[in-house]
């Protein structure tokens, strides 16, 4: 904890020296986050906003608690995805946070969502057990952790607006077997597991015809309580 | 006679006071040598207790997983002594007799002192101890069998502490004994051959590192990484902070300075640095090109050069100068010219990021380029940063490029 607390000092004692130090000569690199992070832009996009890649997420706008935690969870190899637990492998906690406060403060706009593919029953069942749920086989509504709004909670709840099916239906089927985890209780995995795989096409097709909203902030942290316990939301 | 107690009692105060301020800084001591010997490299498992062992260890035999080294009597080294420890760092062998696989680096640390030994060992016994028990390991037939190590060891392994070379300064001696010894630097930097082993006359000669696909450059050819055309500050730069003037670190050496090198003080850093410098051989005049530029390399480079001006002299410069430290100079560069392209073609598909470091908290990465150029822009922006600007690689084919693709990444 000690090591932590020293670690972010120095952190904000160098963010501060590159506030100072405004004339930057030519031949070096700009002291910015946006430059630092440049190794994450082919995939994510220069702020976060995403590409034309529907694997590869928006960043943008999400709660840094969440996008710490995710950074957190490559890094160590928990969420297994090759490209990105290389490139965390050697980055120190406090260098993640403020990879993850830079992403989280970037607010491009929301992508107009494109028209599904999947019939009109089907994106009837996804709205269904987005904003409902289905309490007979114990699968609580998107809605009542994400947010009314979908736009999620600080500090861990992501906004589930802006993402393509194609990643919503990925992560979900990570969690149904298992290689996406999460800080114990684990709640997307015991959520997931209760998902069918037409449940998944369903609810990842109507999350993905979603308009954008003028203001896709994430809510204040407590500001309605969840159904269950959240290893990565602590009340 | 109470004051005589009185000073009795005190002299034995004072005596366990130093005794314990002795055994702390053996155990100091202990720590920055356990560092030096990137010994949580092999030992602490991602997400796992430190020294607590169990990480995969691939190799091209089977699978290894490393041992539990915290104080717990029952699956750690509780009941070894300090005699147990320095046979298995100096012979390869374990209390019982029974041999190691030379996964574990013994053939470099046979070269470390028994005062250096017993401080480490001082230093495990300090840790937490952690009741997990070692897995087994997962090796094929017939490298299952343990006495085949015998043969190993006939062929590659010699046991003996380091000996000073008196005819040089005791820097360059110090240096030696740190990249030969604990830092067991030609565990990755020298050929490997079939047999898994490393023959002495090719120390430090470089080679490809087994399951990781990683060219480990040579350390005694200036045609590769041999630093004998670096200054001394270059190389102390690189090794502590993981940047420099030079050239950044990548790859498996990102992770050596990110767990290691980093916590080395000034003068072990300067040591191993004229060490290095003292072991590459002069500069030797280039090779004369093997082959002319082919009408296909022609074109390959043509076409190297379109992507390399769009997508990579915003940084790395229009004359592949750079923006060091972070952005390294690619003109002059060893790592990209030499003879295997193996390096330079992964940067260019996977990218990657420097270690974080005390010297260096918030390191610059450079993009992966997998997903956003075909094999053949892959093939053609490597041919021509291999060729521009006075480099003297060779050009590399898209096949090279593809084979690439599919190289482990963790």
């Amino acid at each position: 904890m000690f090591a932590r607390v020293a670690a972010s000092a120095v952190l904000v004692v160098t963010l501060a020296a590159f506030d100072g130090a405004a004339a930057q000569t030519a031949n070096q690199a700009p002291d910015t986050m946006a430059a630092r992070v440049e190794a994450c832009t082919p995939c994510h996009g220069n702020k976060g906003e995403g590409t034309s890649d529907v694997y590869f997420p928006r960043l943008a706008g999400k709660p840094a608690g969440y996008l710490y935690n995710q950074l957190l969870a490559f890094r160590s190899g928990r969420r297994k995805y090759p490209p990105m637990n290389y490139l965390l492998e050697f980055l120190p906690d406090p260098y993640l946070e403020a990879m993850a406060e830079y992403f989280a403060g970037e607010h491009p706009a929301l992508p107009q969502p494109v028209p599904s593919d999947v019939s009109k029953e089907v994106l009837a069942q996804g709205e269904q057990l987005a904003t409902s749920g289905d309490a007979s086989r114990n699968i609580p509504a998107c809605v009542s952790c994400h947010g009314p709004g979908l736009t999620g909670m600080q500090p861990g709840i992501p906004g589930l607006l802006g993402l393509r099916a194609a990643y919503i239906s990925a992560q979900l089927g990570a969690w149904r077997y298992g290689t996406r985890t999460a800080k114990s209780p684990d709640c997307m995995q015991l959520v997931a597991g209760h998902l069918t795989e037409a449940d998944v096409t369903a609810v990842a097709a109507w999350l993905a015809t979603r308009p954008a909203l003028d203001n896709p902030a994430p809510v204040a942290k407590g500001t309605y309580a969840l159904p269950f316990g959240c290893g990565s939301q602590p009340n | 006679m109470g004051s005589k107690l009185s000073i009795a009692l005190l002299a034995l105060a004072a005596f366990t006071t130093s005794v314990q301020a002795q055994d702390k800084d053996i155990i100091a001591r202990g720590e920055y040598l356990a560092r030096a010997g990137d010994c949580t490299a092999c030992h602490t498992a991602p997400e796992g207790r430190l020294f607590a062992g169990g990480r995969a260890m691939p190799t091209p035999f089977g699978t290894l997983y490393t041992s539990n080294i915290t104080p717990d009597p029952d699956t750690g080294i509780g009941k070894w002594s300090a005699d147990d420890f320095y046979k298995t760092m100096h012979s390869g062998r374990y209390p019982d007799g029974g041999l190691i696989y030379p996964a574990m680096p013994f053939a470099s640390y046979t070269k470390v002192t028994r005062a250096d030994s017993d401080a480490i060992f001082a230093y495990l016994r300090s840790i937490a101890p952690v009741n997990q028990k070692n897995r087994p390991h997962e090796l094929r037939f017939p490298y299952d069998n343990r006495q085949l190590i015998l043969g190993w060891r006939t062929l590659f392994f010699s046991e003996g502490e380091f000996k000073p070379n008196p005819t040089k300064s005791a820097e360059w001696n110090r240096g030696a004994y740190l990249v030969e010894g604990l830092g067991h630097c030609g565990m990755c930097h020298s050929p490997i051959n079939a047999l898994g082993g490393t023959s002495q006359s090719d120390a430090f000669k470089g080679g490809l590192i087994p399951m990781q696909n990683w060219y480990a450059p040579s350390l005694t050819s200036n045609r590769e990484a041999g630093l004998g055309d670096w200054s001394i500050k270059d190389i102390t730069d690189l090794l502590q902070t993981g940047v420099s003037a030079r050239g950044v670190v990548y790859g498996p050496m990102a992770e050596v300075v990110h767990n290691s090198l980093q916590y080395l003080d000034d003068a072990d850093t300067k040591a191993m640095a004229v060490y290095l410098k003292g072991i590459a051989e002069g500069s030797t005049p280039p090779p004369a090109s093997t082959v002319l530029p082919n009408t296909e390399s022609s074109l390959l480079i043509s076409l190297g050069k379109t992507v390399y001006d769009k997508d990579c002299a915003s940084c790395h410069g229009t004359q592949g100068e750079g923006k060091p430290p972070h952005w390294p100079p690619l003109a002059n560069n060893q790592s990209i010219e030499m003879q295997s392209a193996v390096n330079p073609i992964r940067m260019v598909l996977n990218g990657g990021y420097p270690p974080g470091t005390k010297g260096n908290p918030m390191p610059y990465g450079m993009p992966p380029f997998a997903g956003l150029l075909s094999d053949n822009e892959v093939a053609a922006v490597v041919s021509y940063i291999r060729t521009a600007w006075g480099n003297r690689g060779t050009p590399v084919s898209a096949r090279e490029a593809n084979e690439l693709r599919s190289a482990p990444l963790n």
